[in-house]
């Protein structure tokens, strides 16, 4: 229902939609993010519930295409109200920053610094952005497919005594 | 900047403040976290909390397990109330595969996640008591503790890490013995809170150290992210399991305490006035508790008993299919949250359809909340960020994943 | 008035044995709890376990006035440094007991997070396998703990801890000439120990 009020209200904003197990997930491009967020918020979408990424190296970035670019930024809003949840995605290229929602909702602070962290997406306009989970002079962006599980030999996973480390954990 | 030079450099600016480390190893702190504390006389002016120091990287590990292998990873992340964790995940997938689990299942899982949310608050609640300086309560709270643990190990094998469930269903059905156990255990547990109640509720100490510390307005609880107790504290009745009932709740009689002013007095009323609807959805369950399968009957997801597998080929192909390539898993994303002690526990999956999953990523609920530390201690006494963050309930284990 | 026996009143004795006898009598645990072991030690020393029993129930928070330091829960790379510094605050003589799979091995996380076992960065006592070992288990861990004290030497403790503070020296020395956090030097010091054939850096 929300859907065809930001359809309605920002016509052109949703760049594709879908409904998977019941859940209403839309994909905007970066540069209409703060007006859907003004709108979801005047629609009731008050709890910011969670912002994460998802990293997909191989798709190619087609400016301006849906769904391209390396990363989604994933938004759960949920409205306290309906008990509506709603899924916002938003597709950026490796480097490409987005604009921050700490100063309307401060959940987004942290959850924003942990993105930055573990993926090495810069948030545009936030107070504050530094690493959360890791610490300062970490190598890399652990969650990228890139990064290797095990951090490569930067830990001494390797040639250290004990006996458990001698065989790699199968991988799928 | 790293946190030691902005410690370092706001010690040069402002002689006449103190800075105060607190953490990362602090006896208040449960787990691992630490707050630059920036002091005038005893009042905070500012606290920086940083946290990671338990990230231990769950979220990357779980891209390189199957979906089943990743449940004894959950079971580390709150690991107070490890069933609800394991039921969480294990709804989550079950909603990606689009599967429902069998009602004795989903009785069985209600009354292990309630006697799991008792398990928490106890913890928190004489923690915090605890830190504040009564000591008393702590050890009546633990006695039933342990007695909820007994519980766990009679009917999992294990007291802390119990990995209970699997995806579509649970591993074991309850042993023999457990419903009196349990019945028992309503009794005491009920007179045991009571007894807390006498200790704590109308304790002028506590009072003192608890009334208007933490207080947070429900706009504002709103807009941090709150969950769980801390969010029913500030006033907003929003509990998952009624305002999106999922392991059949709303079949359930049980109220939600909401209460006024969000302050740490407030919190340890939810938490004491859940703890009772908790044994009231016990009760419930252990007396509609109907026999029957506790795992679906579905190949492509169950394993089949160790009999079948070896008596019969079909069986024995579904358990190599299983155990090899594991679940057939759709393409698609999905988040689904349950109602954990803390809060929202969410868990939000992406699939590429291969055995393991592409993304899994965990909500913890006390994120959103540690994050509006600060804002909670601004202003006060030092001793009050022990209270305050006693209240809060942080668990190292969810915070940093 | 008889005479006095000097034999009823004196009793001959080693000093190691009279030293470590009194030692290990009287434990005072620093319990390091980082993680799930934290909650499993919560119960070993309430009502039902009881650690009292040990002579270790006075449990100091404080690096300073305790020599059992009890290392519960996973230690990330992150807390490394810190681990090391607590260490080295306590006063001489003190004792590890790494408590479960993750502070003994990195455990389940085999991940770029985790320390894969405290004892690359600190030396370690006694190791109590288990996640999370049952309070029982850490009951049992302590009272391994007191066999090995007692059977102690004491002046072989000296060199045994001498070689800490020199790695501990190393690392100050490292970070103040490169100018790193000290998680990236206790990273360095580790690659270099490997380079070595070496397990640990002290």
């Amino acid at each position: 229902m929300v859907i065809e009020h930001i359809d309605a209200q920002l016509p052109g904003a949703i760049t594709d939609r879908h409904d998977f197990r019941g859940d209403q997930t839309i994909v905007i491009a970066k540069e209409n993010l703060l007006a859907v967020v003004a709108l979801l918020h005047r629609e009731g979408f008050q709890l910011l519930v969670d912002i994460t990424a998802v990293d997909w190296p191989e798709r190619p970035h087609v400016p301006g295409a849906a769904g391209a670019g390396r990363f989604d930024v994933v938004y759960h809003w949920l409205n306290l109200a309906s008990q509506e949840r709603l899924r916002v995605k938003l597709p950026v290229a490796e480097g490409e920053s987005v604009p921050s929602l700490a100063g309307q909702f401060k959940t987004a602070n942290w959850f924003e610094r942990e993105v930055f962290d573990l993926f090495g997406i810069p948030f545009d306009g936030h107070p504050d952005l530094r690493r959360l989970l890791t610490w300062d002079d970490f190598p890399g962006h652990p969650l990228r497919k890139d990064f290797p599980l095990d951090g490569g030999d930067a830990f001494c996973m390797e040639g250290c005594t004990a006996p458990y480390n001698n065989g790699e954990r199968s991988r799928g | 900047m790293t946190m030691d030079s902005i410690a370092l450099s706001r010690q040069l600016l402002d002689g006449d403040k103190m800075i105060v480390n607190m953490g990362p190893s602090h006896p208040t702190t449960h787990g691992t976290l630490r707050i630059v504390l920036e002091l005038e006389g005893e009042t905070i002016t500012r606290a920086t909390p940083e946290i990671g120091y338990l990230h231990r990287g769950v979220e990357k590990l779980g891209e390189s397990l199957s979906f089943q292998q990743f449940i004894p990873l959950t079971d580390r992340l709150n690991y107070c109330s490890s069933i609800m964790n394991n039921v969480g995940y294990a709804h989550a997938v079950e909603k990606l595969l689009g599967i429902q689990i069998p009602k004795r299942a989903q009785q069985i899982r209600v009354l292990m996640s309630e006697l799991a949310r008792i398990a928490d608050h106890l913890v928190c609640v004489g923690v915090n008591a605890v830190d504040i300086g009564a000591f008393t309560a702590f050890l009546y709270l633990f006695k039933q503790r342990e007695t909820i643990y007994d519980l766990f190990e009679l009917a999992v094998g294990q007291r802390l890490h119990t990995s209970f469930t699997r995806i579509g269903g649970l591993f074991r059905d309850l042993p023999e013995g457990f419903v009196p156990q349990a019945e028992r255990f309503l009794v005491e547990c009920e007179a045991a809170i009571d007894e807390m109640e006498r200790l704590l509720t109308r304790n002028p100490i506590w009072h003192g150290r608890t009334r208007g510390i933490g207080v947070i307005s429900a706009e504002d609880a709103v807009n941090w992210g709150y969950t769980g107790p801390c969010l029913r504290a500030a006033g907003v009745p929003q509990d998952l399991r009624k305002a999106q009932p999922y392991l059949g709740y709303e079949t359930y009689d049980f109220d939600i305490p909401v209460g006024t002013t969000g302050d740490v007095f407030d919190r340890y009323l939810v938490r004491t006035e859940e703890m009772r609807q908790s044994l009231r959805i016990i009760r419930q369950v252990l007396d509609r508790l109907e026999p029957g399968p506790v795992m679906v009957d579905d190949p492509k997801v169950a394993l089949p008993s160790k009999e079948k597998v070896y008596t019969r080929m079909e069986s024995l192909i579904h358990h190599f299919k299983l155990i090899m390539h594991g679940m057939e898993m759709p393409v698609g994303e999905v988040y689904s949250a349950t109602e954990a002690a803390n809060g929202e526990l969410g868990f939000y999956i992406v699939s590429d359809g291969g055995k393991n999953p592409y993304r899994i990523r965990v909500r913890p609920p006390c994120l959103p909340i540690f994050s509006s530390f600060e804002d909670q201690v601004k202003g006060g006494l030092i001793a009050d960020a022990v209270a305050v963050l006693g209240a809060m309930n942080i668990i190292a284990g969810e915070l940093d994943r | 008035m008889s005479e006095l026996n000097i034999n009823d009143a004196v009793m001959t004795t080693r000093l190691d044995a009279v030293v470590n006898w009194g030692r290990k009598n009287s434990l005072w645990p620093m319990p390091f709890g980082v993680a799930c072991c934290a909650i499993e030690f919560m119960s070993m020393m309430s009502s039902k376990y009881d650690l009292a029993r040990f002579g270790a129930e006075a449990m100091r928070f404080s690096p300073r006035q305790s020599d059992m330091m009890l290392i519960l829960g996973t230690i990330t790379n992150k807390m490394a440094p810190v681990l090391r510094t607590i260490y080295a605050q306590m006063a001489e003589p003190k004792w590890v007991i790494s408590v479960g799979v993750c502070a003994s091995s990195g455990g389940m996380y085999r991940t770029y997070a985790t320390l894969q076992g405290v004892d690359r960065i600190i030396p370690v006592d006694v190791y109590v396998p288990g996640c999370p070992p049952r309070p029982e288990s850490i009951i049992y861990g302590v009272m391994k703990l007191q066999e090995k004290i007692e059977k102690e030497s004491l002046s072989m403790r000296k060199d045994h801890i001498g070689r800490f503070y020199e790695s501990l020296a190393r690392q100050e020395a490292i970070q103040t000439e490169k100018g790193l956090t000290g998680q990236q030097t206790i990273r360095e010091m580790l690659m270099d120990a490997a380079d070595r054939g070496a397990g640990t850096i002290f």
